[in-house]
């Protein structure tokens, strides 16, 4: 073969193409896009919030106050710091119990004809906007929550538990963390559910053939073995309640200062995002709108934690897709 | 001979594993029975947003609701057409940018990547960037575009609802490109066909139903988005005149509306909420059964 048609042959049948190399390159430009939107996430809040850092130093971490007026500016994102963890705790609290018993009955118990409908319903719930959910809890499910739950608390123990000392309207920290539950329940649920379907049928059987009823099966085959996934799938449920904004500043009451720290489950509270999307387009002056970026710089130092963990956990049982992902 | 005095053993036992059973048969049902509990707690919230939505909603919907600008505030005329508009502009353009940069991300992860360094970072960051609270990612929007050009503007809402939709995208065609066959691409390369060309019109081209309805799913996600309108479009009661001024959209305007103390601000709120859920439980359900024909599933957001 003459040195000439080597060449040929080498230059096309390689991969060493023209366009193929460029085509490459683009996809490799896609790829290297999504990376420069996180470092640009980290940027702009950097930037957005280096002023009130400068001015407030890291006081802004542990501050009460929560004044915009000219001359007596000062600025402190402690208490929502408090009111986002303890709506989340609620929100954590009530959810994940309530997680574990669908999944357990859709991917233990239900008959497949039932389990496909169910799961079908309760991912409809996840494709529900937050918004929608907020307008919801604002004019209806508030006024059930105060009524059925938070008056009979109050009538009786307001006198000897503190947890219960103030007046409900139902617009406060409580409310705020049942209905950030019903929001992470369809999306921990299906997580804890994808995560136990890949413990083996072995375990189970085994479990079975010993004699063990259902939920001895549940409790000794397959928690323990899908024990991470299930924290992890719990903990990424967490970062979602820590960062929803736009149905916690509808109902959880948006004071702001000191009184934001609650005092009781049904005191009105503020959280991070709230505070934002409630006080950004009505902000006085550039250090106040830093303030504000200044509250999103901590809510993505608070959520970047709480996702690589999660990350790092649910990986350790099994590979979940993030994205809207098929199989 | 055995003794007369030895005890029935055998009864014993036997009485007590009865009873031990019976205890281990309630705490199955007790179980049981908490789950269903669970199951329905997921399902009464999603039935009576549906049932408030619809009987609050339906009332106002009317042609000009649809179509009409806002009308003064508490006058209860009107509609919500700007926000309408305003929500396919932003959405439009948002998916303009996340579909062919996540599609092109996902084939680098499927088809170039491998196991490496690079495509383990990006398959890392995206799944940082799907935790990030939407509220994050429209500051993004207000310092990078905003303060440049002055003023709230579409298409800094544009670029922060494409953030929150590129990783669904490449999630999605990562995995859906991995399951089509190797003979698929090695027939490709068989013929001599450029690795271009086989990714582009064979790969692609037999998983773009799969793709698609990633493509889908972030739309529905982001067409409900409204903490980073905050900080990028703003919202105004006029309909869209330039790219670089403020808009409206219906979850911005749900908002807005709620917010507001009149009874007819309230109903407006619930015909606008009615419309966007039917908008993205529509994208949602469509897409689902469609999946359910074909026989692919459609896994849960995350």
């Amino acid at each position: 073969m003459s040195s000439k048609s080597k060449e040929f042959l080498y230059k096309h049948l390689s991969g060493k193409r023209k366009s193929d190399k460029l085509f490459r390159n683009i996809v490799i430009a896609a790829a290297a896009y999504t990376i420069l939107m996180v470092l640009l996430v980290v940027y702009s809040v950097v930037q957005g919030s280096s002023e009130i850092f400068s001015f407030e130093g890291l006081g802004f971490l542990t501050g009460t106050d929560w004044n915009a007026v000219e001359g007596r500016e000062s600025f402190g994102a402690f208490p929502y710091i408090i009111g986002t963890l303890v709506s989340a705790a609620i929100a954590m609290a009530i959810g994940v119990p309530i997680s574990l018993g669908i999944a357990i009955f859709v991917s233990e118990m239900s008959p497949a004809r039932l389990a496909t409908p169910l799961s079908f319903v309760i991912e409809l719930l996840a494709a529900v906007p937050s918004i929608i959910y907020g307008l919801w809890a604002l004019f209806v499910f508030r006024f059930w929550i105060r009524d059925l739950i938070e008056l009979p608390l109050y009538n009786t123990f307001h006198g000897t538990i503190p947890l219960f000392a103030k007046y409900p309207f139902g617009l406060d920290v409580f409310t705020t963390g049942i209905v950030l539950a019903i929001m992470i329940i369809p999306i921990v649920s299906s997580i804890f559910r994808e995560v136990m379907k890949v413990v083996p049928n072995s375990q189970r059987e085994a479990a079975y053939s010993l004699g063990a009823t259902r939920w001895e099966t549940v409790r000794i085959a397959i928690l323990p073995y899908a024990r991470s996934g299930i924290l992890g799938a719990a903990i990424l449920g967490l970062g979602r309640a820590v960062g929803e904004t736009m149905l916690v500043t509808l109902i959880i009451g948006n004071v702001t200062g000191a009184a934001a720290i609650p005092t009781s489950l049904f005191s009105q509270s503020q959280t991070l995002a709230s505070l934002i999307a409630n006080e950004f387009n009505e902000a006085s002056s550039d250090l106040h709108l830093s303030a504000l970026i200044g509250l999103g710089a901590v809510l993505l130092m608070l959520t970047l934690a709480i996702n690589i963990g999660a990350q790092i956990l649910v990986k350790k049982t099994v590979k979940v897709p993030t994205g809207g992902g098929i199989e | 001979m055995t003794s007369p005095k030895a005890p029935d053993y055998r009864n014993v036992i036997q009485e007590q594993m009865r009873r031990n059973l019976r205890k281990r048969m309630m705490i199955n049902n007790l179980i049981s029975v908490y789950a269903i509990v669970c199951i329905a707690a997921a399902i009464i919230p999603l039935g009576s947003i549906l049932i408030e939505v619809v009987k609050n909603g339906a009332g106002v919907l009317s042609f000009d609701f649809l179509t009409q600008p806002q009308g003064s505030i508490g006058s209860g005329k009107g509609g919500i057409g700007p926000a309408i508009q305003g929500t396919l502009i932003v959405v439009g353009l948002a998916s303009a940018i996340a579909a062919p940069v996540g599609i092109l991300a996902g084939i680098y992860l499927s088809e170039f990547g491998g196991n490496g360094i690079f495509s383990y970072a990006v398959r890392f960051l995206n799944d940082i960037l799907t935790g990030l609270p939407s509220i994050v990612i429209g500051i993004v929007g207000y310092v990078t575009i905003v303060l440049l050009l002055g003023s709230f503007s579409v298409t800094a809402g544009a670029l922060a609802l494409s953030i929150i939709m590129i990783p669904i995208v490449v999630r999605v065609t990562e995995e859906t490109l991995k399951i089509v066959p190797h003979s698929l691409r090695e027939g490709g390369y068989a013929l001599g066909i450029s690795k271009a060309k086989i990714t582009l019109f064979i790969v692609l081209m037999s998983a773009k139903s799969g793709v698609l309805t990633g493509i889908v799913l972030g739309i529905a996600r982001i067409a409900g988005e409204t903490a980073p309108l905050i900080m990028t479009i703003l919202g105004t009661s006029l309909f869209f005149s330039t790219f670089t001024g403020p808009v409206d959209a219906l979850p911005l305007r749900i908002w807005r509306l709620a917010s507001q103390p009149y009874e007819s601000a309230h109903s407006f709120g619930w015909g606008a909420a009615l419309v966007l859920i039917l908008l993205v439980l529509g994208l949602n359900v469509g897409l689902r059964l469609l999946a359910y024909k074909k026989g692919f599933q459609i896994k849960a957001e995350v």
